[in-house]
């Protein structure tokens, strides 16, 4: 059973999004996306400062099986890219909840998280993928 | 077994399964507009015999000729060893093959031609080899756009001192998905692309790339350290393209500047490849470990099996287009895996001071060359400094006239800038390799000596 904290919101292409105190939201893989891809050996996350459309391939994460893209959930503009895995990628893997996040970014929209699934309807999702 | 993989029968029932009239159905989506519908010239039908012969007298047509013409293709000698290893069984395929790891030799053989080529060049990781050299630096600049992510701009400065053949390349292929090419005057001095003529093309937007051949086309040598500290200061990456032969001479490019340059590329013939009307050719590509993963083509690592044994692996495959589809590094990832096959039996054998020999007397011949020739009337240098082994003489008259007559007499004097470069007017491109015995020279130069002199008296 995938680890799927209920304060966070999901997308079908297994993103989870953390609205921050200041307003930013944090972007990240869910455990069931990195429990598929299995050993990640490479991270690639975007610059700070770009600027993000909602659906728009974001950055990659590269296992010893494939390398895949990651979504961006939400448009807005990136303000920081997770430092840590450029030497640590495994940290998607051993915590992708807390030092696995991959971007923060400053939405665009006022309620950015309207539309993204719920950690009951991500797990409802889950179940009917199979996973 | 049957020598023929697909017999009428078998070819019937794959046209039946997929639903499909006949084979040429299968291209229905090339324009009837664009079909050759018969080749010219080209009989239906011939016999062995038939073939062998007319190919003997079209050789024969050819001639021995002296070659006095690098622009990009040199002749070097080539060990009578390089091609009988390489066509042996075991290594003779154009490519990687599939279920590479079944194939431990071949991935070994790979292994090592990259470390050599790293080490050349000064860099920390090659890749097993590219299409040419020409396609070499179209898919750096598009690695550079790919690696150097502080650039938005996909503005490479490409000189007019690279192969013009390789700007023609690199703006038909990386053109359309974006870069933009911008042209850098040289100084008419020197043949050298000069910092100022840098300098004025680095106002307004950022720079992602400037392109450095060494020595350059003109044969010169680029200022490449102040070149490569320049484009570093302004966060540009430098590509440099490059002479295999002389790095054994030449600082490599791992060493440029403070930093080095960042992606490495060049045309791979002179190492063990004979001229062979232009190809089949190698481009090599080394560049810094922390920008391999954008580095297009195959690459070769060295692992261990579960019981702990050495072993051969493609590695970092996850660039590649079956896994990583339209959005692969790579535009032709073509591994020329014969002909770096070769090259690698080729440096084997020469080894570090072979290659250094060869390098130093290239040059020493073409200086000879050159110092004969305008010690005569009608011919001077076109630039001032040091080149390697090839440089730009300028004649007192046009150069097409005098090459015909010179290659009517056996003797292939050069190259005609003046399709390339007509504002330096009646300018001729000569190489001289190791390969030139001081008997070849003087042939040469008494041969032009003569047509000179009688086009004066006519």
């Amino acid at each position: 059973m995938s680890n799927v904290p209920a304060d966070l919101r999901y997308t079908r292409s297994h993103e989870w999004i953390r609205t921050l105190p200041d307003g930013t939201v944090e972007i990240g893989i869910t455990d069931h996306a990195q429990h598929a891809l299995g050993d990640l050996v490479f991270v690639e996350v975007p610059e700070a400062g770009r600027s993000l459309k909602a659906g728009e391939a974001s950055a990659v994460v590269e296992s010893v099986k494939a390398a895949s893209d990651v979504y961006s959930p939400l448009s807005g503009e990136v303000t920081a890219g997770n430092p840590r895995l450029a030497t640590e990628p495994e940290a998607v893997n051993t915590d992708p909840y807390g030092n696995g996040w991959l971007m923060r970014v400053r939405p665009a929209a006022a309620s950015p998280t309207e539309g993204l699934m719920s950690a009951d309807d991500y797990l409802k999702f889950l179940e009917t993928e199979g996973g | 077994m049957a020598f023929i993989p697909h017999t009428p029968a078998d070819v019937e029932a794959m046209l039946a399964a997929i639903g499909v009239p006949d084979i040429q159905a299968l291209f229905d989506e090339i324009p009837a507009s664009l079909r050759v519908k018969s080749l010219q010239g080209v009989p239906t039908e011939m016999n062995e015999m038939q073939i062998g012969r007319l190919m003997s007298e079209r050789a024969r047509a050819d001639g021995r000729p002296l070659c006095f013409i690098g622009a990009g293709a040199y002749e070097h000698h080539i060990p009578a060893a390089v091609w009988a290893i390489t066509t042996r069984g075991e290594f003779y395929s154009a490519y990687t093959p599939y279920q590479a790891e079944a194939s431990q030799g071949t991935l070994q053989l790979i292994y090592e031609y990259q470390t050599m080529m790293a080490s050349l060049t000064g860099m920390e990781v090659s890749n097993a080899s590219l299409y040419d050299g020409a396609t070499g630096v179209a898919e750096a600049c598009l690695m550079a756009v790919r690696a150097n992510r502080k650039s938005k701009s996909m503005r490479i400065l490409m000189p007019r001192t690279v192969n013009p053949h390789y700007r023609k390349v690199a703006a038909a292929t990386a053109g359309n998905q974006g870069l933009r090419f911008e042209e850098v005057a040289y100084a008419p001095d020197t043949g050298c692309t000069a910092l100022e003529a840098l300098q004025k093309c680095a106002a307004g937007e950022d720079i992602t790339a400037v392109v450095i051949q060494q020595p350059n086309f003109f044969g010169q040598l680029e200022d490449v350290d102040a070149i490569t500290d320049w484009a570093h200061a302004r966060g540009t990456f430098v590509i440099a393209s490059v002479n295999p032969t002389s790095l054994a001479l030449l600082k490599p490019p791992g060493e440029w500047g403070t930093r080095g340059a960042d992606i490495v590329v060049g045309e791979g013939q002179p190492l063990g490849v004979p001229l062979s009307s232009g190809g089949p050719y190698f481009g090599f590509m080394t560049t810094r470990m922390e920008y391999v993963r954008q580095m297009p083509g195959r690459i070769v690592g060295r692992t261990v099996d579960l019981s702990g044994r050495p072993g051969f692996t493609l590695t970092l495959q996850a660039r590649e287009q079956h896994i990583r589809r339209a959005k692969a590094t790579s535009n032709i990832c073509t591994n020329q895996g014969l002909l770096m096959t070769a090259a690698t039996i080729y440096l084997s054998l020469m080894g570090p001071v072979g290659l250094e020999r060869t390098a130093a007397a290239s040059h020493a011949q073409t200086r000879e060359l050159v110092a004969a020739i305008t010690a005569g009337k009608g011919a001077r240098r076109a630039f001032s400094g040091p080149f390697f082994h090839e440089s730009v003489l300028l004649l007192d008259r046009p150069v097409a006239p005098v090459l015909a007559t010179l290659a009517s007499r056996g003797i292939l004097g050069g190259l005609d800038l003046s399709e390339h470069y007509p504002e330096l007017g009646h300018a001729l491109l000569v190489c001289a390799t190791e390969t030139k015995t001081q008997a070849d020279i003087d042939s040469y130069v008494a041969a032009l000596a003569d047509v000179m002199q009688k086009a004066r008296a006519a």
